[in-house]
């Protein structure tokens, strides 16, 4: 369980995260400022608080894994990469641009921390399956966590890999969704329909938790209860707000992949820095 | 010749022994392990053996993750499949990062047979050909499929084999050394070259002799990696012909035909080219022998092509 005052120092991560993800995307560039803003906080419980990882030592055997299956929210992780120190910090300003090792979507050979590639929707959980298998055949204690977007469930190959992870028992394995209800165009329930999603995800032999995603004691209590889940895989649907933090982004699908004006950035940096200073407070 | 055997049992047993010699190996399958012969793997290493049902990007996707974490997975379903099915699995999380995937097509081809044109893979070799770092394998016999299931345990990055459910003659023997990227001469003859790979091997060598009868000197070439392709060996063989041959259970679209044009093209002004293949059509349900037979693939064909361009040439 994480205590106080590691409580307010994820938030206080989580609002740096922000920040970076803004500042490294930058003004009247198309970024996915949506999908990494909304997953900001998982992305921060995840590293800063719950996975065994050593960021000199990246290749580490026996760390724990993060498998970014919805890759477009790559830049969350770069950041959480690069406060890490995994690779430089002021590597972040080179997102996207040509020789970069921070390529679009995730690129395992290009960039240290990148555990798969992905990027194509709906083929993350498949792969994170094959971390999770692999790890018990290799006797190995080590835990996979994939995050996936909501509206990447409508991929089919995500239930594929559903059906794949309980019929392995994967308990080794959580898959968390970034439950923001928003895809690139609308809504996620225009289209095909998702809920109810937690007893779907029950229904097909999982263990599910439903939190505030944006709550980092709710989601770090999440992840513990996720460690004493036996026999079978682990699903935590986190409610999430696309575009959290920016208040001319959030909940509009608009800043699924967008470019913003010079009065934008200023404005998205100044709300994301004020946060910041509320946490360091 | 001597008994015929398909390729998918000579690998069957080949991936039992590498299983035995090589404890990173494991093998995943889509519901077909009886008829990819990854049966014998299973029996013998239960705890190596995946049946992922039938769920072939599951299937891809998953090996991505095992070889992600330092093993060799080999992946079996129909070659149609394998390829079709998974095409984008394949590229992003295979091809992409150079993982050692190796991904076994069987049952390829018109020689499918009588399942038709859903289960026959006419364009396989095209769709894997064009993934940059894959390497595209179609052994000709049991003796090259024993081999090349060995060399692409060895092999760093991704592969894709293509193997068959068609009877085929032995053409090596068992001191033969298979390499990755290498064909090789299986008969001299300057004055026509055919570059055949797979099933029609056998069926180029049967031509060939048709066609000394003929007076005309056929030289055949054992394309078994069609890519990398042999491009060394391809221009030299091509040297001295008046007519270059590619023979293949494919498109004449983005296979073997093509790798040796796109080479032949680019490097010197080279004899007439003549694609013996599928004629960008589907293919349809009937015996092994018959399809081949109607889309002229069977030695008779082939020397009956080969004949009538000769004629018009000269």
């Amino acid at each position: 369980m994480a205590s106080q005052s590691q409580i307010i120092s994820l938030r206080r991560h989580a609002a740096d995260l922000r920040l970076r993800i803004v500042r490294m995307m930058g003004v009247g560039k198309a970024h996915h400022f949506g999908g990494s803003l909304s997953a900001a906080d998982i992305i921060t419980a995840l590293y800063f608080y719950k996975m065994r990882y050593n960021p000199a030592d990246p290749q580490w055997p026996d760390r724990d894994r993060f498998i970014m299956s919805k890759g477009h929210s790559v830049p969350a992780q770069y950041a959480a990469l690069a406060k890490l120190g995994v690779f430089p910090l002021e590597e972040l300003n080179t997102l996207k641009s040509l020789g970069s090792r921070l390529q679009g979507h995730p690129a395992m050979h290009l960039t240290p921390g990148i555990e798969g590639c992905t990027g194509a929707l709906g083929e993350g959980l498949s792969f994170a399956n094959g971390v999770a298998l692999a790890a018990r055949l290799q006797e190995r204690t080590c835990r996979v966590y994939c995050l996936m977007g909501d509206g990447e469930l409508h991929e089919g190959q995500v239930w594929e890999a559903a059906m794949t992870s309980a019929k392995r028992c994967l308990d080794n394995l959580v898959a968390i969704v970034d439950r923001n209800r928003l895809k690139a165009m609308d809504a996620t329930e225009c289209g095909k329909v998702l809920d109810p999603l937690a007893a779907r995800w029950t229904s097909f032999g999982w263990a599910v938790k439903e939190v505030d995603g944006h709550d980092m004691a709710a989601l770090s209590d999440a992840l513990d209860w996720t460690d004493g889940q036996v026999h079978q895989p682990s699903m935590i649907i986190a409610n999430t707000v696309k575009g959290k933090g920016v208040s001319f982004m959030a909940g509009q699908a608009a800043y699924h992949n967008a470019s913003i004006t010079d009065e934008q950035y200023r404005q998205a940096v100044a709300e994301l820095d004020l946060a910041l200073q509320e946490q360091t407070q | 010749m001597n008994s015929l055997t398909e390729t998918r049992f000579a690998y069957g047993e080949a991936l039992l022994e590498l299983g035995t010699q090589r404890s990173e190996v494991v093998v995943l399958d889509a519901d077909l392990y009886k008829s990819t012969r990854t049966v014998l793997f299973r029996d013998a290493f239960p705890h190596r053996f995946f049946d992922l049902g039938i769920s072939e990007a599951d299937m891809v996707s998953t090996a991505a993750g095992m070889a992600a974490s330092g093993l060799i997975p080999y992946c079996n379903t129909f070659a149609m499949f394998i390829t079709g099915v998974c095409y984008m699995p394949i590229r992003t999380q295979i091809a992409y990062p150079s993982l050692p995937v190796k991904l076994i097509g069987s049952s390829c081809g018109l020689t499918q047979g009588p399942d038709g044109a859903s289960h026959q893979s006419l364009e396989d070799v095209a769709l894997m050909r064009a993934l940059p770092q894959m390497i595209v394998v179609s052994p000709a016999d049991d003796i090259e499929t024993r081999q090349a299931t060995f060399a692409l345990a060895d092999w760093p990055g991704p592969a894709y084999m293509r193997l068959g459910r068609y009877p085929t003659p032995r053409l090596f023997g068992a001191d033969y050394h298979f390499e990755v990227g290498k064909a090789k001469r299986l008969r001299d003859g300057n004055e026509v070259v055919i570059f055949a790979s797979g099933h029609t091997v056998a069926k180029a060598l049967a031509a060939a002799e048709d066609l000394a009868r003929d007076g005309v000197e056929a030289g055949v070439v054992n394309v078994s990696t069609i890519k990398p392709l042999d491009e060394a060996l391809v221009k030299d063989a091509a040297s001295q012909a008046v007519l270059v041959v590619t023979v293949e259970e494919h498109s004449i679209i983005g296979g073997l035909g093509s790798a040796v044009a796109e080479c032949l093209a680019e490097t010197r002004p080279a004899a007439p080219l003549l694609r013996l293949g599928v004629r960008d059509c589907f293919g349809e349900s009937g015996l092994a022998d018959e399809l081949l037979e109607k889309h002229g693939l069977q030695p008779k064909g082939i020397r009956a092509s080969i004949i009538q361009r000769l004629a018009l040439s000269s």
